[in-house]
């Protein structure tokens, strides 16, 4: 896919980088900076690998003053930057550019330190999402978010994207389990926001830096909730004939006031695939999947499954399975959380992230299958479904450059089909350069600009990951008064 | 005092504040004005309130979401939501009462204008969590959105949350629109009495750190205590310190049990049934041990094991009675009233212990006098200055009301 312009990158620039890269050697060590070929490929791209670029080196910087003694560097001499944690953006949020300078943070990966009493934990930015629960998990403690990328993706590009998971349906995103962060600014200035406490004094800084795609500095690290873990966890099987049974199902577990912790949906297509990969149990047979995972001790999982198993019978499941061992938990969970893997051994595919009103489920997939039907192209779908979250999956030929021009359009379209239905362009992916571009379907040119002009105040020069989230005409109205 | 000017539509209240910034014509921007005796002292030659643009646009209670023009009551939106069994989980206190404001006449805008919250904070989030999307004007004019009706939005930077907190002087919200959440079947509390606030403090923590999903903790000392209008526990003399558990009535008794057991060591644990919880968690949140007193209030957020050494520092400096929510983190303080109600020794025991101080209650002529904002650090402060003047170029939005220079 090649179809989203990038800006023109400054020559003058990319004619200096001998220089640049002599110079961030002696300002953070030759051993953080890349400058060769072979080392700069190695972040030509991140999740969205249809898109490649080269970037005008890399700095791995180890401490936020190295981070920002590179900053104040780059601020001074004009030079872009992209940060970048793990590159697993699926919107190419880590995406290079030839004149940009990529500032990795994947060394600066350390626990520093836990706090039981005040159930937090302040971490570098570098560190994976998992890397947080295994630390704090030897006391029963676990931290929320889950996306289903967590044993490589890094908080820092959580925290830029506002990342979610499967069991956010409880817990919430990102945003909502984040309680102070340690930024660098363009300037190289460090700020501390917020901390251990539960709020935080004046506007709310956090929640505007918390999904701003590294457009606003470098967090280099942050202050976290853990939680404890519930006593024990187990996920059930709900297998129906329509997606449409499978949604009013949903509908009538939260109508009887049961939150659980993630209802996951498939479709068939979806559940085929993963079913081939991991072995899961999943049957083949139903045009819809729900697992539906509630927590507790046992008897109280125990009683919440029989009440959801009573509240969907009118909705005739063919098939109820609950899981029996720890071993068939984690079998069902690793269907669902390898999906992606899974589809990917079968084809080069393309991750939509939109959201969608509960209630326009089935009419939506319906007309995604439309969609891409009339692109040639085939979709499965896998869906948050206690929080609208849809992630159509279009299969595509990557070598066939025709194939992946029609997985694009296929996929423009059914993100406006989701705004047209009441929901939004992306629900955790982020926008990115992938989404960039449609950006004005969500919002009018005057949004943009107020939001442009948010960046300006962080970043006056735009060097920060410039070439993302806004489409490249009519930015000029943002520029610094 | 001026009259309030109260647009029916947003497109009249648009016009008004296009012509108010096109003339530098400083507004006072209010719902239904419950909250007006908090933050600095302000001189506006107008006053715009939202009381007119009512009515709840929209209700999924199967997608826990509601949607609500900003100045519809908050009782309003609790009553539609609790004829489905539902609710505000960050349960809003109602502050008014504490500042001379009506009670109980709050509008839903102005929850989230102030970002108030209640004990269930400490489990489900602040009302900053739990906005969905918002309409608004901006002190500019500029009718703009943010977020949308869908649980998980990452469309563009997250401007909803930004106005939380902001207290009308970035944008005038027009409609909110929220997460909502199943009210549980059943409520018990645990309490442990007469106990110091260190301690105590200690026992919410274990608490917090159990599985048992504990969503309220509050520790209330005993010339507060003595304020509860509670049938249960009127006139207690000694401190009151309380665990809320909530749930399905099958996990009411066994979570109960199991906490009484984590608590054991910390004295004798008494039980409130549903009624008499319920009864209690909703004097917490209209702040009754708060209530009936006009001396200053402050009302500081730290971090939750932090909260008896706050009190402990403030305590060296002046008389000081502490209600603990959040499991500690956050700390209602009534000093006695002097020149700077106790500000600048308050901020400098925060200072070292870390947090954050909001002069809640006080004479207007010390609203006038000290920061009632806990100061920002010299960047931040930069970075809301500009804030300020994307969305209120003119400074026309409540001008001077968290921060004298913006
Ligand atoms: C298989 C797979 C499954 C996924 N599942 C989920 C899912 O379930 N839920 C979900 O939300 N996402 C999911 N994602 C997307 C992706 O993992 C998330 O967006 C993740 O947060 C990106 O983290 P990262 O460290 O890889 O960031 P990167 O890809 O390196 O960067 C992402 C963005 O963050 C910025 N950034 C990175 N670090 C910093 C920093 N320190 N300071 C400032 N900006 C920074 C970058 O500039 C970029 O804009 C998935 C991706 C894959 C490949």
């Amino acid at each position: 896919m090649s179809m989203i312009a990038m800006p023109a990158p400054d020559q003058a620039i990319i004619a200096r980088r001998g220089s640049i890269v002599r110079d961030l050697e002696r300002l953070i060590g030759a051993k953080a900076v890349i400058g060769d070929e072979d080392g700069r490929r190695a972040f030509e791209t991140d999740g969205l690998t249809a898109y490649r670029c080269k970037p005008l080196a890399v700095v791995l910087p180890g401490t936020t003053d190295e981070v920002s003694r590179v900053l104040a560097y780059c601020h001074q001499h004009k030079i872009k930057v992209v940060a970048r944690g793990a590159g697993t953006s699926l919107c190419g949020g880590a995406l290079p550019a030839e004149d940009a300078l990529v500032i990795g943070v994947s060394k600066m990966n350390k626990v520093l330190n836990i706090d039981y009493a005040n159930r937090t934990a302040r971490v570098e930015a570098g560190i994976t999402n998992l890397g947080i629960s295994a630390a704090v998990a030897p006391k029963g403690f676990f931290y929320a978010p889950d996306p289903s990328s967590q044993l490589a993706c890094s908080l820092g590009g959580n925290i830029a994207m506002n990342s979610g998971g499967a069991h956010c349906l409880k817990y919430g995103v990102t945003t909502n389990n984040v309680l102070g962060l340690k930024m660098v600014l363009i300037d190289g200035r460090v700020v501390d926001i917020g901390g251990a406490h539960l709020d935080q004094p004046g506007f709310d800084l956090l929640g505007l830096i918390i999904g701003s795609e590294g457009q606003f500095g470098i967090v280099t690290e942050a202050t976290v909730r853990i939680l404890r873990s519930a006593e024990g966890a187990r996920p059930m099987l709900l297998g129906f004939g329509s997606s449409e049974a499978a949604g009013r199902a949903v509908s009538a577990i939260i109508a009887a006031g049961i939150i659980p912790v993630a209802i996951e949906f498939m479709d068939k297509p979806a559940i085929h695939v993963c079913e081939a990969f991991a072995k899961a149990g999943y049957p083949l047979d139903v045009e819809a999947l729900l697992i539906i995972e509630v927590e507790g001790s046992e008897d109280e999982i125990s009683a919440l499954l029989g009440h959801i198993v009573t509240l969907v019978q009118p909705f005739a499941p063919s098939v109820i399975r609950i899981s029996e061992s720890p071993e068939q938990t984690a079998a069902i969970w690793k269907g669902r959380k390898s999906a992606f893997g899974a589809i990917g051994r079968i084809s080069e595919y393309y991750c939509m992230d939109g959201t969608i009103p509960l209630g326009r489920m089935p009419e939506v997939l319906t007309k995604i299958s439309q969609i891409c039907s009339s692109y040639g192209l085939r979709v499965a779908n896998i869906f948050h479904a206690g929080d609208g979250n849809l992630h159509p999956l279009i299969l595509y030929e990557a070598n066939d450059p025709d194939q992946v021009e029609k997985a694009e359009l296929c996929g423009a379209e059914i993100l406006k089909l989701c705004v047209a239905v009441g929901g939004c362009l992306t629900g955790e992916h982020g926008v990115g350069v992938e989404k960039r571009d449609l950006m004005r379907v969500q919002f009018s040119q005057d949004e943009l600009v107020m939001q442009m002009r948010i960046k300006t105040i962080f970043d006056p020069h735009w060097l920060l990951n410039p070439a993302k989230v806004f489409p490249l005409d009519g930015r000029e109205a943002a520029a610094a008064a | 005092m001026q009259s309030y000017l109260k647009p029916a539509t947003e497109w009249e209240l648009q016009r008004t504040l296009l012509d108010a910034s096109a003339s530098n014509t400083p507004v006072e921007i209010v719902g239904n004005g419950t909250k007006r005796g908090i933050g600095r002292e302000m001189q506006t030659a107008a006053q715009i309130t939202t009381a007119s643009l009512t009515g709840v646009r929209l209700y999924e209670p199967t997608e826990l979401v509601m949607s609500a023009r900003a100045g519809t009551p908050l009782a309003r939106v609790e009553s539609d939501l609790a004829s489905r069994g539902q609710m505000l989980a960050f349960e809003p206190i109602d502050i008014a009462p504490l500042v001379g404001g009506e009670r109980g006449a709050a509008s839903i805008g102005s929850v989230f204008a102030t970002n108030l919250s209640g004990s269930r904070r400490i489990s489900a989030g602040a009302a900053r969590d739990h906005i969905l999307g918002i309409k608004a004007i901006s002190g500019g004019g500029q009718s703009f959105h943010s977020g949308g009706r869908v649980m998980k939005n990452v469309t563009g930077y997250d401007l909803s949350r930004a106005l939380c907190g902001s207290w009308g002087t970035l944008a005038v919200l027009t409609e909110v629109t929220f997460k909502v959440l199943p009210m549980a079947q059943e409520t018990a509390t645990l309490l442990l009495f007469n106990i110091d606030d260190a301690i105590a403090v200690e026992a919410l923590a274990q608490a917090m750190g159990s599985p048992y999903e504990v969503s309220g903790a509050v520790h209330i000392q005993a010339p507060l205590a003595a304020r509860l209008w509670h049938q249960g526990l009127a006139g207690e003399r000694q401190s009151i310190t309380a665990l809320r558990i909530e749930n399905f009535s099958t996990s009411i008794a066994y979570r109960t049990e199991r906490l009484k057991a984590v608590l054991k060591a910390y004295g004798e644990v008494h039980v409130l049934d549903h009624d008499m919880s319920i009864s209690f968690w909703d004097e917490m949140r209209q702040l009754s041990v708060l209530q009936g007193s006009s001396a200053p209030l402050w009302r500081i957020s730290t971090a939750p094991h932090a909260g008896p050494k706050v009190v402990a520092g403030i305590t060296r400096f002046m008389d000081c009675n502490a209600f603990y929510d959040w499991s500690g983190g956050l700390i209602w303080a009534e000093v006695l009233p002097t020149a700077d109600a106790g500000a600048a020794d308050i901020r400098r025991v925060i200072a070292s212990v870390g947090g954050h101080a909001t002069l809640i209650r006080g004479q207007p002529a010390v609203r006038s006098a000290v920061e009632v904002f806990q100061p920002l650090e010299p960047a931040l402060a930069e970075i809301s200055r500009n804030l300020k003047s994307v969305f209120d170029p003119a400074g026309i939005l409540n001008p001077g009301r968290m921060y004298a220079a913006f």
